[in-house]
């Protein structure tokens, strides 16, 4: 028999950015809230103090700051035919945990979709005809526009403290920044951070070839800056421990340098970490939440009463709780029942090393949105009636990082191994530079989330099994990428050239990096037949249930999520505040 | 004698004023009260380690021993609760308790001497009403012979008390309201004054040129508050960077360490703007206790950006391990990273305090206009006395700084206290439920 808490208004599912800003957001409602995180609390010192994070052994390759896959992990599949085996180690993504979530331990880069990827089937269609979907694609609009969401990126990227540099600022097209990206009401809170020599000579050939070459969009302070919460973030210093690793520096926002600090001042706010939720528990007609279940650090089970519930978890960690808590009918592609896990779709990304005998670039200066981009090449640039495939890339870059172990990259036939890989690691440390696509990734019916048959996590509660393997359409769009990266390499006139690109015998290897996006699962959408969450990601069932995060993405985007998941958040939590909260009931009519 | 008389007669004026006041009787006037007791920081010292709050037992470190804070909530047994208004304008303003016996002046009552009536009254308005009672004995100060005869602080009462006092609380003059609040409850002079040999502070108002001009606190030096005139140190603070060091501990040239983070944090951050820039005014019509000095000129930057570094030196350990936050200018980024080039807490004669930070780190008070609570880390398991002495010289000699050198010795002294201490200098608030 579980342990009953006493009831609070609003109970928080996971402290990372999403629930950090829902906090922040419902804190001035004077109502109770209590945030359950499964892991420890962190804070920039002592967790992520000078010089012990610098480590890359410890959080860059034995992952320190993640979710251990002996606690939760995920089980895996080409398609629905296959038997699903549980994975021991992660690489192509990296769940965070412990206060700050996977804000903590991100690269920062902060970017808005592009205003045709938010009604991307609409557009595809009415551009291109329906006939360019291919069957099998399940791909959707969001059911929110770019316009409308754009005062949330805003106060989002104010809040992150993002440097960079507007491309378009109410319809007026900037120099210097992205001209292809969607109106904006303002210039970025900071300017952009100093770039690198390959940014230089990037930004130089592909302005040459006539494209249009921009600052990334960064979350590390590129000057002390404090945000509209009265939170201060110090200069980055580029020490490029970014990705896998807490900031030194105050620099990368994170939950942490720009939310908590001002959160943990809100008398009616309040968390309990090494608390792991188990279950949304609904009333008997299952249209009500009653509060959650979780179990505490001494393994006792107990049950939160509370009136509200969000769940700001990571993405795919919403959809099992959901799943796990029976909100909604999990999806089942043979008898095309059911929208829970539907429409999971990752990232595809490719890449070109360019290596220099005479070129020296210092690879100790980076940080880990250290990039400069182009969106030539970007969803909405793309003829996809003529190129034969739906979607887009950016094309960036970047130096994140000198880091020894993950980061010496090698001319192609290179040892891997002994002294011919020494001799080699001597002569091309620090003699090399990328341009890199990172692109879109389509949804489709055979790629989904449902739970696994066999396998168990701790409590006995089934883990979540992935159906996912790449597709001829998105093959298609990263050789596309491939084709156009290419010339632009070649007009540096490199020593050598080693390409990464998916080819059409590529499948889906979730152990080694390649970004760490997961979207989709419980996406949002205008009809509950096809999708789990409304506009303002309630759920269409259980209308004291909200779910925050990239889970809510019908398809992906070219982009890195967090823009998106922050604006989509400040927009949510402005319903709830304004509107769900005054008169709680469904706030979009099935 | 002449002293004494004076305030034994105010305080017979006093009574005839005060005797009709009640609990009970006002809100307006116990709110009133609860910002009256903001002003007087009284939260600070009579909370103790149980982090009850005015339940008293925080050890006030003195030259003879440490003097624990008494239990001020409304319990009637252990706390003030059995007071009447005048016995408590007694205890606060002429530091006599209720029976008779003499606080020792660790009680900051020779600044409280000139709390206006209004004050009083809504201050024992606050504490009857509004302080929930502990009922809870708070530890007995043992001094050492003869301070442990609490009688004998008549005599220093006699022989080191203020002059007159001179209640203004509603001065509308900013300068005279700072007065009032630096004079009188804020008791800045407790710590920013120098002491005697009776450990008396050896000024009590701004006509002394003695008065806040820098003494020391729990081995801490704390600097000059007297911000006329020109010159280094507090001098080159506006009159709104210092109502800002106050409502959020950091500002253009520092950041706020040691005792007075507790004073931002429970008192000057939750003051008006107003009176933060009254005070600020006061300082700044204080002239300064030095005169100006040139800036020496300084080759630090160039020697830290030189391609050769002596790895044993100070430079090279303030490259690699100050410079990511505070910069190879020594300007910092404030207000995220302090500027170390003329900072007080660096230029202070005695290096203890900027040791301190190197060994212990220091954290940032969370305050409503300010929450970020940085914090730099410690150094203690990284740094030996010898490189901490060759650091801290290096930097109290660059960028226009001008303080003696340190030696190793000084380091190992107050290492000694950072492991007594044994506080987790930086952990942050932690959470809690409501």
């Amino acid at each position: 028999m579980a342990r009953t808490e006493k009831p609070v208004d609003i109970v928080l599912i996971g402290l990372g950015w999403t629930n950090s800003i829902i906090g922040m957001e419902l804190a001035d409602t004077g109502l109770t809230m209590v945030a359950l995180e499964r892991g420890e609390n962190r804070d920039t010192v002592p967790d992520f103090a000078y010089p012990r994070m610098i480590d890359e052994l410890t959080y860059g390759v034995r992952y320190k700051l993640m979710l251990p896959p002996a606690q939760n992990t995920v089980t895996m599949r080409h398609d629905p035919s296959g038997t699903a085996l549980p994975y021991r180690s992660l690489g192509s993504f990296l769940p965070g945990i412990g206060v700050g979530g996977a804000g903590v331990h991100w690269n920062g880069h902060t970017w808005r979709p592009e205003e045709v990827e938010m009604r991307l089937k609409s557009y595809v269609t009415e551009t291109f005809g329906a006939k360019t979907i291919p069957e099998g694609m399940a791909i959707q609009d969001y059911p929110v526009s770019y316009d409308e969401l754009e005062p949330y990126f805003d106060q989002f990227e104010k809040m992150a403290g993002i440097s960079g540099k507007a491309g378009n600022i109410n319809g007026q097209i900037q120099p210097g920044g992205n001209p292809f990206e969607g109106p904006r009401s303002s210039e970025y809170p900071n300017p952009p951070l100093k770039g690198t020599y390959n940014c230089r000579l990037f930004e130089k050939a592909a302005s040459e070839m006539g494209f249009h070459p921009f600052p990334l969009p960064a979350a590390n302070a590129s000057q002390a800056y404090t945000n509209p919460y009265g939170m201060t973030l110090g200069p980055c210093n580029y020490c490029g421990f970014c990705e896998r690793f807490g900031c030194i520096n105050y620099s990368k926002s994170s939950p942490q340098t720009c939310i908590l600090p001002a959160l943990k001042k809100k008398s009616n706010f309040s968390i309990r970490t090494k608390c792991e939720v188990i279950r949304i528990d609904l009333d008997k007609d299952k249209t009500r939440a009653t509060g959650v279940t979780y179990v505490d650090e001494h393994g006792e089970e107990v049950f939160q009463p509370a009136d509200l519930v969000i769940s700001g978890a990571y993405s795919y960690h919403n959809v099992r709780l959901l799943m796990l808590s029976g909100i909604g009918e999990i999806y089942d592609p043979a008898k095309k029942t059911g929208t829970l896990g539907r429409n999971y779709a990752y990232q595809m990304t490719g890449g070109y090393s360019l290596f220099f005998k005479d070129k020296t670039f210092n690879p100790f200066v980076g940080t880990g949105s250290n990039a400069v981009s182009m969106m030539d090449y970007g969803v909405g640039q793309i003829d996809f009636g003529k190129e034969g495939f739906i979607g887009g890339s950016i094309i960036t870059s970047a130096q994140y990082n000198g880091q020894p172990i993950r980061s010496l990259d090698l001319p192609a036939g290179s040892p891997a191994w002994g002294s011919g890989w020494k001799k080699a690691a001597h002569e091309w440390y620090g003699h090399s530079m990328s341009i890199a696509s990172h692109g879109s990734n389509m949804s489709y019916d055979t790629c989904y989330f449902d739970l696994d048959p066999t396998y168990t996590d701790a409590y006995g509660q089934p883990l979540l099994r992935m159906t996912f393997d790449w597709k001829p359409n998105d093959i298609r769009m990263t050789q596309f990428m491939k084709a156009k990266i290419e010339p632009i390499a070649k007009s540096l006139s490199p020593d050598s050239l080693k390409a990464s690109f998916k080819t059409e015998n590529s499948h889906y290897d979730l152990r080694p990096y390649q970004t760490t996006h997961n979207v989709g699962g419980a996406i949002m959408g205008a009809d509950p037949k096809t999708s789990v969450l409304n506009r303002y990601l309630q759920t269409w069932d259980v209308h004291n249930v909200f779910v925050m995060g990239a889970s809510a993405f019908p398809q992906n985007l070219q982009f890195n999520p967090t823009g998106l998941v922050g604006a989509l958040t400040y927009w949510a939590a402005r319903a709830i505040r304004e509107d769900y909260l005054k008169d709680p009931r469904p706030l979009v009519q099935a | 004698m002449i002293k004494l008389l004076t305030l034994s007669a105010l305080a017979a004026l006093g009574s005839a004023s005060l005797a009709h006041a009640a609990p009970n009787a006002d809100p307006a006037l116990a709110d009133r009260g609860a910002y009256v007791a903001k002003l007087g920081d009284c939260v600070a010292c009579h909370t103790g380690p149980s982090n009850q709050p005015f339940a008293g037992g925080r050890a006030v470190p003195s030259p003879f021993g440490d003097i624990y804070s008494s239990n001020i909530t409304s319990d009637p047994k252990f706390g003030i609760g059995d007071y009447s208004l005048d016995e408590f304008s007694r205890a606060v303003r002429e530091g006599v308790r209720k029976d008779g016996a003499r606080l020792y002046p660790a009680m900051p009552y020779p600044s409280y001497a000139n709390i206006s009536d209004d004050d009083i009254k809504a201050l024992y308005s606050f504490f009857l009403n509004r302080v929930a009672a502990v009922p809870k004995q708070a530890p007995e100060t043992k001094l050492v012979w003869p301070f442990s005869m609490r009688w004998g602080v008549g005599l220093w009462d006699w022989a080191f008390g203020p002059d007159g006092v001179t209640p203004n609380a509603v001065a509308t003059d900013a300068v005279a309201r700072g007065k009032y609040l630096v004079e009188g409850l804020g008791h800045c002079g407790s710590c920013h004054t120098p002491r005697g040999f009776a450990f008396q502070e050896k000024a009590y108002h701004g006509d002394d040129p003695l008065f806040l001009s820098g003494g020391e606190i729990d081995h801490w030096p704390t600097p000059s508050l007297r911000a006329g005139g020109s010159g280094p140190g507090l001098p080159s603070w506006t009159q709104e960077e210092i109502a800002q060091f106050l409502a959020t501990g950091r500002n253009a040239h520092g950041a706020v360490t040691g005792e007075m983070k507790l004073v931002i944090e429970h008192s000057t951050a939750l003051l008006t703007d107003e009176d933060n820039l009254a005070i600020a005014a006061y300082l700044k019509s204080l002239p300064a206790s030095k005169a100006p000095r040139p800036t020496p000129a300084s080759d630090a930057t160039q020697r830290l950006t030189a391609a050769k570094v002596d790895p044993n030196s100070g430079e090279r350990l303030f490259l690699d391990n100050c410079s990511a936050c505070h910069f190879v200018d020594g300007k910092g980024a404030p207000p995220a990273f302090p500027p170390l080039a003329n900072n007080t807490l660096v230029n202070a004669d005695d290096p203890a305090g900027m040791i301190h930070v190197i060994l212990a780190g220091s954290r940032l008070p969370s305050t409503p206009y300010a929450p970020s609570d940085l914090a730099m880390p410690n150094f203690d398991w990284r740094l030996s006395d010898d490189e901490v002495a060759n650091l801290a010289t290096f930097v109290r000699s660059a960028w226009g700084n001008q303080a003696p050198a340190v030696k190793p010795d000084q380091v190992s002294k107050v290492r000694e206290r950072v492991v007594k201490e044994n506080r987790e200098p930086s952990a942050g608030p932690i959470f809690t439920d409501p």
